[in-house]
């Protein structure tokens, strides 16, 4: 293959920079960094063209990693800096690198303009459901009654489900992937550098310092074919460690069924949809905590749950621009300076 | 019926009404019509805070202050020597800043019993049947209904036809000063056009008012006020904050760079935004941002990206922006940051003018974070002064604090703008491609410790920067404790030497020594300046000095003040100037502090230098 301005093609190796990484061993932070690497290989892009902008975080150390222009900003703005990055080239790769407390607590409300904005960007938010960095306090995704260092008797927050959020800012791609399915979460980078518009890509990180195993249930080989289900665009959504089971719509309530002994056929099945919105928010509802409750537990799902075109806020402000000239002609500097009225004193 | 005319030196005419009235439009007019006759003049609107405020009502009155005269005019003026008052509130409203033996000229038909009540006048009391007026010059006219009278032929409702007596009162003041009406016709034509009955009317009731004033035998006496010996050229009127998106656009021109806003609405900055937003076809990027750290993180991103950024807010905002502000500094990328200053702390005094963010813009961010800081000293200043942020930010890499308020923000005054071709180019460059072989430090610096602009697209120059201490020259994180000390002395340093390459500091008036130097910045200008020609015509050695730059200070700043026997240093704070100059020359200043949301009047300042120097 070769590259967007035809030179040798880079390896995912020429994307990794001279520093040592720092993320703790075993970090999941690791499995995303080596994947994000290698879809940029495989994409041919060119590194002068890539800025990658990031808050304060675990996560956000992530510039540090990768050899293209990169912002390590401050905590919770990257998405407000890499808006105004875009504004003024439009024609850059610009990846948001956030994580739960980045993105959903500190930097809550630039993420959900953002995303109405429809800005063309990626956002990855890594997802480990604690605070790493500042060594162990809950994070606005962590589970309820969560025993931290700050919260000794339990958390009482109750926890922000990111692609809800996501889809109830307007986000126009949401999907959700995690660390330990490097197959899976390779495609969906793909997918996010394809989207026009802004990428809302949720990642399962575990922290194996402070939060291990949070993700534990959806990641192990032997649970995870029951908790998990896999969304592909014009398929029935089915799981279950031999795909014997399956989801279909009760008038409106998703219902777990077995195809080997309930009767139903795949063709009875919920057919995923990526564009149907309604369809996205009730899967983005698929939130149980497996094993707590008492009720069916719907399997949390993986992959794009909402796909859409809107246009994107930078060429919206390009087409004014070129619109404003096309009316006004090209500004002139004397007739600004002149203004309206003048007189001349003589 | 035998007429005079008087020449008077200078005016002050307050314009008051409801917010309904057009008093902003009548004293637009008005001034416009002035600066044709070559008056020098200054003007201040004085709007309601609340947008809609109920009809009639003090809170509702809506103010034009207009200066004007044959002389030098640097502030709006302290008192009225005319006041029009359309309604009772109006004159409630005012009445406090009119002299003895000053004009009131009042629209009676805006005193009816609901109107006294509205105004807060106490049951059965009309200040115009009690004498509480006596000793002022008083002119009755029912407005309303001689401008009734004047269209009862034109097909517009009573309602439409009430919206003209402002004209009414236009045209009366133009027969008092003895004013051609042609230009108000023109621009009435201009608006009106495609409404020929509302034209009409409004021209009608125009002429109506000059007639009144010629034809009624009250009225003896009109005055004339000549030019003012003004530098020949071409003149506009300009406010404050419409001369910053004058100097922020032609910056950018001048830098060859397109021009990015990132702001949040906040009062009394978000005319900034306005401003800009029109301006398109110059290729001006307006983002109107979530919330101010946003705005100001927007505007690090497109400075970033290369563009020329720019952020405005207000006090409140500012706080906001503290982080990113430290951010951008230690990016060292070129930013401006806007302060329309108000009354603070908190949300403090929105609509009121105040120069309390001084010590903020200096001092107010985590870490040792030295920031360039200049302010604007006038209206037209202001453009001056945002073309000067933009060429240190541009050319220090270095955000930059730039400092207006609320007085100039709103005020207006002549400028003798200048042609595109007489204002100099600003060297912005970004750093090229490297040859083969050729290193990048991304935080190499020059002699002036400026490092390179690199923007991402640029091929060959892939780095990564952020808000960690940084090796100096790789720009790599580091903590190492002797990189993080001498990084702090170099950021420093950088600013400092920004006083290599701004001018020295100028008197704006007075004698190189004597008694008393008035050192001021800001909005205080014009009464400064006003107060020191008053005392040195009285015989008082005192000079004025101004500070654009206050950091780094003027290099010949210290040895200027050593010329004078006393420093005074007003300021509409709690002395902010003051504290800086004792820190930083270790010498005595005599502040002279109003923190009452208004500027500093003449005749105040005036009685306080006196006692001083006396």
């Amino acid at each position: 293959m070769s590259t967007t301005n035809g030179t040798i093609p880079l390896a995912a190796k020429d994307f990794a920079t001279d520093q040592d990484v720092r993320w703790c061993p075993g970090c999941g932070d690791y499995s995303i960094l080596k994947q994000v690497q290698t879809v940029f290989a495989e994409l041919g892009l060119d590194r002068d063209q890539v800025a990658i902008i990031s808050g304060i975080g675990c996560s956000s150390r992530f510039p540090y990693y990768l050899e293209t222009y990169g912002m390590h900003s401050i905590h919770g703005r990257a998405p407000a800096v890499a808006s105004g990055l875009k504004l003024a080239n439009p024609d850059l790769h610009v990846w948001v690198i956030t994580g739960d407390g980045d993105g959903l607590s500190i930097g809550g409300n630039h993420l959900l303009h953002l995303l109405r904005r429809n800005f063309n960007v990626n956002v990855l938010l890594f997802n480990n459901q604690i605070y790493g960095l500042t060594k162990g306090q809950y994070s606005p995704t962590s589970e309820e009654y969560k025993i931290t260092k700050s919260t000794p008797m339990g958390s009482l927050d109750h926890p922000v489900n990111p692609l809800a959020f996501a889809l109830g800012s307007e986000g126009t791609f949401i999907a959700r992937a995690m660390d330990r399915d490097p197959k899976h979460l390779k495609e969906m980078i793909h997918r996010c550098h394809n989207h026009q518009g802004t990428s809302f890509l949720e990642i399962y990180q575990n922290c194996n310092i402070f939060n291990d195993g949070a993700f534990f249930s959806f990641t192990d080989k032997e649970t995870k074919p029951e908790t998990t289900i896999f969304l592909e665009h014009g398929q029935p959504l089915r799981f279950g460690k031999n795909r014997e089971k399956g989801i279909r719509l009760d008038c409106f309530r998703p219902q777990i069924v077995d195809l080997e002994n309930d009767g139903y056929s795949p063709g009875d099945l919920w057919i995923h949809d990526e564009t149907d919105i309604c369809k996205a928010h009730m899967l983005a509802r698929f939130f149980d905590a497996p094993g707590r409750q008492q009720k069916m537990v719907l399997p949390r799902p993986f992959g794009v749950l909402y796909a859409a075109e809107r246009p994107c806020y930078e060429d919206l402000l390009y087409d004014q621009l070129k619109q404003a000239v096309g009316q006004k002609g090209e500004g002139r500097l004397d007739e600004l300076l002149a203004g309206s009225t003048t007189w001349e004193i003589s | 019926m035998q007429k005079t005319t008087e020449t008077q030196e200078e005016v002050t005419i307050k314009f008051a009404g409801d917010s309904g009235d057009g008093m902003q439009l009548t004293g637009t007019l008005f001034t416009d019509n002035t600066a044709l006759g070559g008056s020098d003049l200054a003007t201040f609107p004085d709007f309601p805070a609340e947008i809609r405020a109920p009809q009639g009502t003090l809170a509702g009155v809506s103010g034009f202050q207009l200066h004007f005269g044959s002389r030098e005019i640097l502030t709006p003026g302290d008192e009225y020597d005319v006041l029009v008052a359309m309604n009772a509130a109006a004159l409630k409203a005012n009445i406090d800043r009119m002299n003895p033996g000053s004009t009131l000229i009042v629209n009676t038909d805006g005193f009816d019993k609901k109107n006294l009540r509205l105004a807060k006048y106490d049951d059965g009391q009309n200040p115009l049947e009690d004498g509480s007026l006596d000793g002022f010059e008083v002119f009755e006219i029912q407005v309303t209904k001689l401008t009734r009278e004047s269209l009862k032929d034109v097909p517009l409702s009573t309602k439409e036809k009430d919206l003209c007596k402002n004209m009414f009162v236009l045209g009366f003041l133009y027969w008092r000063y003895n004013r051609q009406l042609d230009s108000t016709i023109e621009y009435l034509s201009s608006k009106f056009g495609r409404k020929p009955e509302i034209l009409d009317a409004n021209i009608t009731a125009l002429k109506t008012g000059y007639h009144y004033g010629e034809t009624t035998e009250t009225f003896t006496t009109r005055y004339n006020v000549k030019a003012a010996p003004l530098e020949k050229g071409a003149y506009r009127n300009v406010m404050g904050n419409e001369a910053l998106v004058i100097g922020f656009i032609t910056a950018a021109r001048k830098a060859g760079l397109p021009l990015f806003y990132g702001s949040y609405p906040i009062t009394p900055a978000s005319d900034i935004l306005h401003g800009l937003a029109r301006y398109k076809h110059f290729d001006v990027r307006t983002f109107q941002a979530e919330d101010e750290i946003a705005a100001i993180c927007s505007a690090i991103g497109a400075a970033y990206g290369g563009n020329l950024a720019v952020t405005g807010t207000s006090g409140p905002g500012l706080a906001l922006k503290t982080e990113a502000m430290g951010l951008a500094l230690m990016l060292e990328l070129p930013l401006v940051i806007c302060n329309i200053q108000r009354g603070g702390p908190s949300t403090g005094l929105p609509t009121k003018t105040e120069q309390s963010d001084l010590l903020q813009a200096l001092y107010g961010r985590n870490g040792e974070s030295p920031l360039p800081v200049i302010s604007a000293s006038s209206p037209a200043d202001c453009f001056y002064a945002a073309f000067e942020a933009c060429r240190i930010a541009l050319q220090h890499m270095t955000p930059v604090i730039l400092l207006s308020d609320g007085y100039i923000a709103n005020g207006a005054e002549p400028w003798k703008f200048p042609k595109s071709n007489d204002i100099p180019e600003i060297q912005a460059e970004f750093r090229k491609p490297p040859e083969d072989g050729e290193p990048y430090l991304p935080y190499g610096r020059d002699g002036r410790y400026v490092r390179e602009w690199a923007i991402p697209g640029t091929k060959g120059l892939a780095h990564r920067i952020g808000g960690l201490e940084k090796q100096a020259g790789t720009g790599e994180v580091s903590y190492d404790p002797a990189n993080h000390e001498y990084m702090v002395k170099v950021r420093e340093a950088k600013v400092e030497t920004i006083a290599d390459f701004i001018p020295e500091q100028q008197l704006s008036i007075g004698p190189e020594k004597g008694q008393a130097l008035f050192l001021g910045w800001g909005s205080t200008y014009g009464v400064i300046k006003t107060v020191a020609q008053s005392l040195l015509e009285e015989g008082y050695e005192v000079a004025h000095a101004h500070l654009r730059h206050l950091r780094p200070f003027p290099r010949n700043l210290g040895a200027m003040l050593d010329n004078y026997d006393t420093i005074i240093i007003p300021e509409i704070n709690n002395g902010q100037l003051s504290k800086v100059i004792r820190d930083k020359f270790l010498r005595e200043v005599v502040p002279y502090n109003k923190i009452q949301g208004v500027p500093i009047t003449k005749a105040e300042l005036k009685d306080f230098a006196k006692q001083v120097l006396a």
